[in-house]
C-alpha cells in the first residue's frame, strides 16, 4: 500500500528500510566517529599519503616531482625532464579539484587529453593557483604534485572518455564493504567524479564484475561516449585490487575511506588516493544501501576483532558478494 | 567523545532555561509574547557630545531643551547619564531645559538624557504655546510676492490647515514669485510668514521622526500650523505634507536654541530610538507612577538596561542566531547547496538594511558584473591573493558606481546597497568563478540561487515584527535557538533532496527478484549478536 503522497520525493521510511545511508548519517555516524581528526592530514595531503604508502609497502602511482613555492615553478621544466606525459595536482585538492593531465609535450606546448595545447605559462599559472590554494580544502596554502600519468590497461579504452577510469571502494574498518568503478565521459570534461557527470559502475565484491551502471542518479547500460556496454566490463587481476584497498586501513588508520585504485598496464593495481568523506553515490551505483553493510561488519568486529586483511576481504567477499565466480 | 547522556542533559537544560526564562520575563515584567499596536513605548535617547580644552580644566555649562507634553504622547520616564556633573532641570521663558554643570572638565565630554514617551491616542494636554504673531517686516518687493501668494492660497482654502496646503500649492504655481522668495529666506520661513500674514499662528518646531532601531538621527524642521481652537498639525516643508501625529515626537516648540555650551565648543547631538511593545498593566503603571518604578527591584533580565544607542545595535545583533537557525536548518534538514555557509545570513541582514527587492537587484547586479569582471581577472594570471583584493576593490568600486546610478535616478533606497558586506561578496564571486569555470554555469546558478533563497527566508524570518518582537525581549529564545542548533547537529536522519535523490534508487530496489539484501544482512548481523 502506497500512503506516501509526494511522487518525486521516496518515503523516508523506504530508505530506511532499504538501508540507503544520507549524509547526516555518514557524517555523524562513520566519519565523525570512525574517523580520528588527528589522522586527516594522512588522507587530505597526497604526498603524506605517498610517503605512508611507500612505509607500508602499498603500491601507489610514482612521483616525479613536487613545487612547494613560488619560485620553483621555474623549475617545472627540469622536473619534468624525461616525461612526456605527467599530471599537476594540488597536494590538498579535493573532488577532483585542480588536477590537470598532460598526456604528451611537444615544440614546448602540452597537450591535454581532449588535444588541447597549453603554453608554459597556462602551467605556470596553474601552479601558481595550486599553490595559492584555490582548490585545497579551506583555501590554505598549497603545493603541486607532479606525478607520472598512467597507462591504463587495455580492457578499460573502451570504457572511458579522456580519463583514467579508477575503482573506488569504500573501506569500513578494514573490510571493503562496497566498490565501484568510475568512468569519465565528455560531459564530467574527463573528470572521474559521479556529480559532474562520470559514470560508475557498481562492481560486484566477489568478482569485480559491473551489477548496475549510472549517469547522473539514473541507471544507464552503455557508456555515453563510446558505446560500450557496461555490464560487461571485469576488472581485471581484482583479488589484488580489494586487497590493496583493504590494506589501506592498517596503514591509515582512518576507520571510514573510500579508496581510489587505478589499474596500471606495467605496475597492475596503484593507490592514487585516498579519502575520509567517500560519497553516497555509491549506493545508487551499485543498486544497495551501505548501512546494513555496515551494520554487520560493525557486529562482526565485536567478535572478531583484528583480522589479516586477506581474511577480511574473504568475509567481506563472502557475505556482499551479489555474483558468483 | 561525550557521551549522549551528557549531551541530551545539556540540551534539556538549555531549553528549560531558555524557556523557563522567558515566562519568567513575560509574567513578572508583564512583556507580551506578540506584539501589539496597543501599547507602543519609545525609548528616545540623545546623546550630547562636545570637545573641552585638552590642555587645562576649565568650568562647563550645558543648557539642554527637553520635550515637553504634547498631544498624542504621554512622558512616562527621564533620566540622564553624566558622570560627575551636577543636574537641574530649570525653566526658561516658560520652557524646561536640563542643565549639566562642572567645575574642572577637561578633554571630550559626553552626555545622555533619557526619555520614555507612551504613544496615547487619548492625550490631548499640550503646554505648547501659540505664537504671538509678529508685525510682518519683509521689505519691498518680496512682500509683494508673499501677499500674492497668500491671496492665491488664501480664497481656495477654509481652515488654518487647508491654507497651509494651498501655500505649498502656490509656491508651485507662482514659480516667479517662489524663486525670488527663495533668495532670502528658506521654504519654510515662506510659509510661516504668509501664514502670519495672514493672522494664523504658526511657528518651526524641532521634530524626531520615531523610527525603530534608528540611530545617529537628528531633529528635523517642520512648521506647526495653529486652528483657533488652539489645536495643531504639523507639515514636513520638504515633502510638503503633512505629519504622521503617530511617529513626529516634537522636541523643541519655542525656537529656542536646542542645546548651549559654556566652555565648549563643537557640541553635537545624537538620537537613538527604540520602540517596545508593553502589556496594559505596565502600561497603567508607568502612566500612573513614573518616577516610582514598579519593577526596579525585581531582576529584569533584558537588554532595556543599556543605553539606547547599543539597544538599537542589539536588536539586529539579537536577530543572527534566527537567520544562523535557519541556515542550519536549510541545509542539514532541507540539504539545499549555498555558496559559503554563513553568507546567505550576512546577505539577509543587508536586505533588512535596504529593503527585499531593491537588495536582490542590488545583490544579483553586483555579483553579476563582479563575475564579468572576475572572468576577465582569470587571464591575467594573478595571485590568489591580489586576486581577490582585486575582485573586492572592484566590488566596492560597483557598489560605489550603482549607488550614484540609483540616486541619480530617484531611488534614495539604492543609496543602502552600501550595507552588503564586500569582503565576503568578493569571496562569493571569487568562489562562484572557479566554480563556472569547473563546473559550468549551471552549478553557479544552482548554488547561487541557493544562497539566495537561504538568504531571503532568513530575511523573512528576521524582518518580521513578531519574531523582531520576541528576540530583543526575551533573552531565553537565545538559548533555546542554542539548545535546536544542537539538536539539529545530531540529526542523522535523511535530508529533503536525498529523498529526492534517492527516489530512482528506492524504485528500483525495493522488489528484488530475489530476497533484499538488506534483509538478508540484517538477519546475519542478528545472528552475530546471539552469538551463533
Amino acid at each position: 500500500m502506497n500512503i506516501w503522497p509526494f511522487s518525486k520525493y521516496c518515503s523516508p521510511f523506504t530508505l530506511h528500510h532499504l538501508g540507503i545511508m544520507g549524509m547526516n548519517q555518514r557524517n555523524v555516524n562513520y566519519i565523525g566517529r570512525y574517523n580520528s581528526r588527528s589522522l586527516y592530514p594522512l588522507v587530505d595531503n597526497k604526498l603524506l599519503t605517498k610517503e605512508l604508502a611507500l612505509k607500508h609497502k602499498v603500491n601507489t602511482t610514482m612521483l616525479i616531482g613536487a613545487i612547494k613555492h613560488q619560485y620553483e615553478i621555474a623549475n617545472f621544466v627540469q622536473v619534468i625532464k624525461g616525461h612526456s606525459g605527467f599530471c599537476v595536482k594540488p597536494a590538498h585538492g579535493s573532488g577532483g579539484k585542480g588536477i590537470l593531465v598532460i598526456v604528451k609535450t611537444e615544440n614546448d606546448l602540452f597537450y591535454k587529453p581532449n588535444g588541447q595545447a597549453l603554453t608554459f605559462s597556462d602551467i605556470e599559472r596553474h601552479i601558481s593557483n595550486i599553490l595559492a590554494g584555490l582548490f585545497s580544502l579551506g583555501g590554505k596554502q598549497d603545493f603541486a604534485l607532479i606525478e607520472d600519468l598512467i597507462n591504463f590497461d587495455d580492457i578499460f579504452a573502451d570504457y572511458s572518455y579522456e580519463g583514467v577510469p579508477d575503482v573506488r571502494v569504500i573501506v569500513f574498518l578494514g573490510y571493503p564493504v562496497m566498490c565501484m568503478m568510475r568512468l569519465s565521459t565528455e560531459s564530467s570534461d574527463g573528470k572521474a567524479n559521479l556529480h559532474q557527470g562520470a559514470v560508475g559502475v557498481g562492481l560486484c565484491i566477489r568478482t569485480g564484475k559491473a551489477v548496475r551502471a549510472v549517469q547522473k542518479n539514473l541507471p544507464i547500460f552503455k557508456h555515453p561516449d563510446t558505446g560500450a556496454d557496461l555490464f560487461k566490463l571485469q576488472v581485471p587481476s581484482w583479488d589484488k585490487v580489494i586487497n590493496l584497498a583493504a590494506s589501506c586501513y592498517d596503514m591509515s588508520g582512518l576507520g571510514y575511506i573510500g579508496t581510489d585504485i587505478v589499474l596500471d598496464k606495467k605496475h597492475g593495481p596503484l593507490l592514487l588516493e585516498l579519502n575520509a568523506r567517500p560519497g553516497l553515490a555509491i549506493q545508487t551505483a551499485n543498486g544497495a544501501g551501505l548501512l546494513p553493510r555496515l551494520h554487520f561488519i560493525e557486529q562482526f568486529v565485536k567478535r572478531h576483532p583484528q583480522l589479516p586483511p586477506d581474511e577480511r576481504v574473504k568475509i567481506a567477499q563472502q557475505y556482499f558478494g551479489v555474483k558468483e565466480l | 567523545m561525550i557521551s549522549r547522556g551528557v549531551y541530551y542533559l545539556v540540551v534539556c537544560l538549555l531549553l528549560l532555561t531558555g524557556i523557563s526564562l522567558m515566562i519568567y520575563q513575560h509574567e513578572t515584567f508583564e512583556v507580551p509574547y506578540f506584539p501589539s499596536n496597543k501599547n507602543i513605548a519609545w525609548n528616545i535617547e540623545a546623546k550630547i557630545s562636545f570637545d573641552t580644552k585638552n590642555d587645562a580644566s576649565g568650568p562647563v555649562k550645558v543648557s539642554f531643551a527637553i520635550p515637553e507634553q504634547q498631544p498624542g504622547f504621554n512622558i512616562v520616564n527621564e533620566t540622564t547619564a553624566s558622570p560627575d556633573y551636577g543636574l537641574n532641570f530649570v525653566e526658561k521663558n516658560g520652557h524646561s531645559r536640563v542643565e549639566w554643570s562642572k567645575r574642572d572638565v577637561m578633554g571630550p565630554q559626553t552626555l545622555y538624557y533619557r526619555i520614555e514617551i507612551l504613544a496615547d491616542k487619548n492625550a490631548t494636554h499640550t503646554l505648547m504655546t501659540v505664537p504671538e504673531i509678529t508685525p510682518n517686516v519683509t521689505p519691498e518687493p518680496y512682500l509683494t510676492a508673499l501677499n500674492q501668494i497668500k491671496e492665491a492660497a488664501y480664497s481656495r482654502s477654509t481652515d488654518p490647515f487647508s491654507f497651509t496646503r494651498e501655500i505649498f500649492n502656490e509656491l508651485r504655481n507662482q514659480d516667479q514669485n517662489a524663486k525670488l522668495l527663495l533668495h532670502t529666506m528658506s521654504k519654510a520661513e515662506i510659509v510661516i510668514n504668509a501664514l502670519n500674514l495672514a493672522n494664523i499662528p504658526s511657528r518651526i518646531v524641532k521634530v524626531l521622526r520615531l523610527e525603530d532601531g534608528r540611530r545617529n538621527q537628528k531633529l528635523i524642521p517642520f512648521i506647526a500650523v495653529f486652528d483657533e481652537k488652539n489645536e495643531f498639525q504639523v507639515f514636513d516643508p520638504e515633502t510638503e505634507t503633512e505629519g504622521f501625529k503617530e511617529n513626529i515626537f516634537i522636541w523643541e516648540s519655542n525656537s529656542n536654541s536646542l542645546i548651549d555650551v559654556t566652555g565648549g565648543s563643537n557640541s553635537k547631538v545624537r538620537f537613538s530610538i527604540v520602540r517596545n511593545n508593553i502589556s496594559d498593566n505596565k502600561a497603567v503603571a508607568l502612566k500612573h507612577d513614573a518616577d516610582n518604578l514598579k519593577y526596579g527591584s525585581r531582576f529584569d533580565l533584558s537588554v532595556h538596561y543599556l543605553p539606547i544607542e547599543e539597544q538599537a545595535v542589539f536588536k539586529v545583533v539579537l536577530l543572527i542566531p534566527i537567520g544562523v537557525f535557519f541556515v542550519v536548518f536549510l541545509r542539514i534538514i532541507v540539504g539545499l547547496k549555498t555558496s559559503g555557509t554563513f553568507m546567505p545570513v550576512l546577505i539577509a541582514m543587508a536586505f533588512l538594511q535596504t529593503n527585499l527587492v531593491v537588495g536582490l537587484i542590488g545583490f544579483i547586479a553586483i555579483v553579476g558584473i563582479g563575475l564579468i569582471i572576475r572572468s576577465w581577472l582569470s587571464y591575467l594570471n594573478l595571485l590568489l591573493v591580489a586576486r581577490i583584493s582585486t575582485v573586492i576593490i572592484t566590488v566596492i568600486a560597483i557598489i560605489g558606481f550603482l549607488s550614484f546610478i540609483t540616486y541619480k535616478v530617484g531611488l534614495t533606497d539604492g543609496i543602502k546597497i552600501t550595507f552588503f558586506p564586500m569582503i565576503i561578496l568578493s569571496w562569493t564571486i571569487e568562489r562562484m568563478s572557479i566554480l563556472w569555470e569547473e563546473e559550468g554555469y549551471k552549478e553557479v546558478i544552482k548554488q547561487g540561487s541557493g544562497s539566495l533563497l537561504v538568504a531571503v527566508i532568513a530575511y523573512l524570518a528576521m524582518s518580521s515584527a513578531i519574531v523582531q518582537h520576541i528576540t530583543f525581549n526575551f533573552l531565553g529564545l537565545q538559548l533555546v535557538i542554542l539548545a535546536l542548533v544542537l539538536l539539529m547537529g545530531n540529526y542523522t536522519g535523511y535530508r529533503l533532496s536525498e529523498l529526492k535523490r534517492f527516489k530512482p534508487l528506492a524504485k528500483e530496489i525495493k522488489e528484488p527478484q530475489g530476497e533484499l539484501e538488506a534483509d538478508r544482512l540484517k538477519k546475519a548481523t542478528n545472528d552475530l549478536k546471539k552469538g551463533k
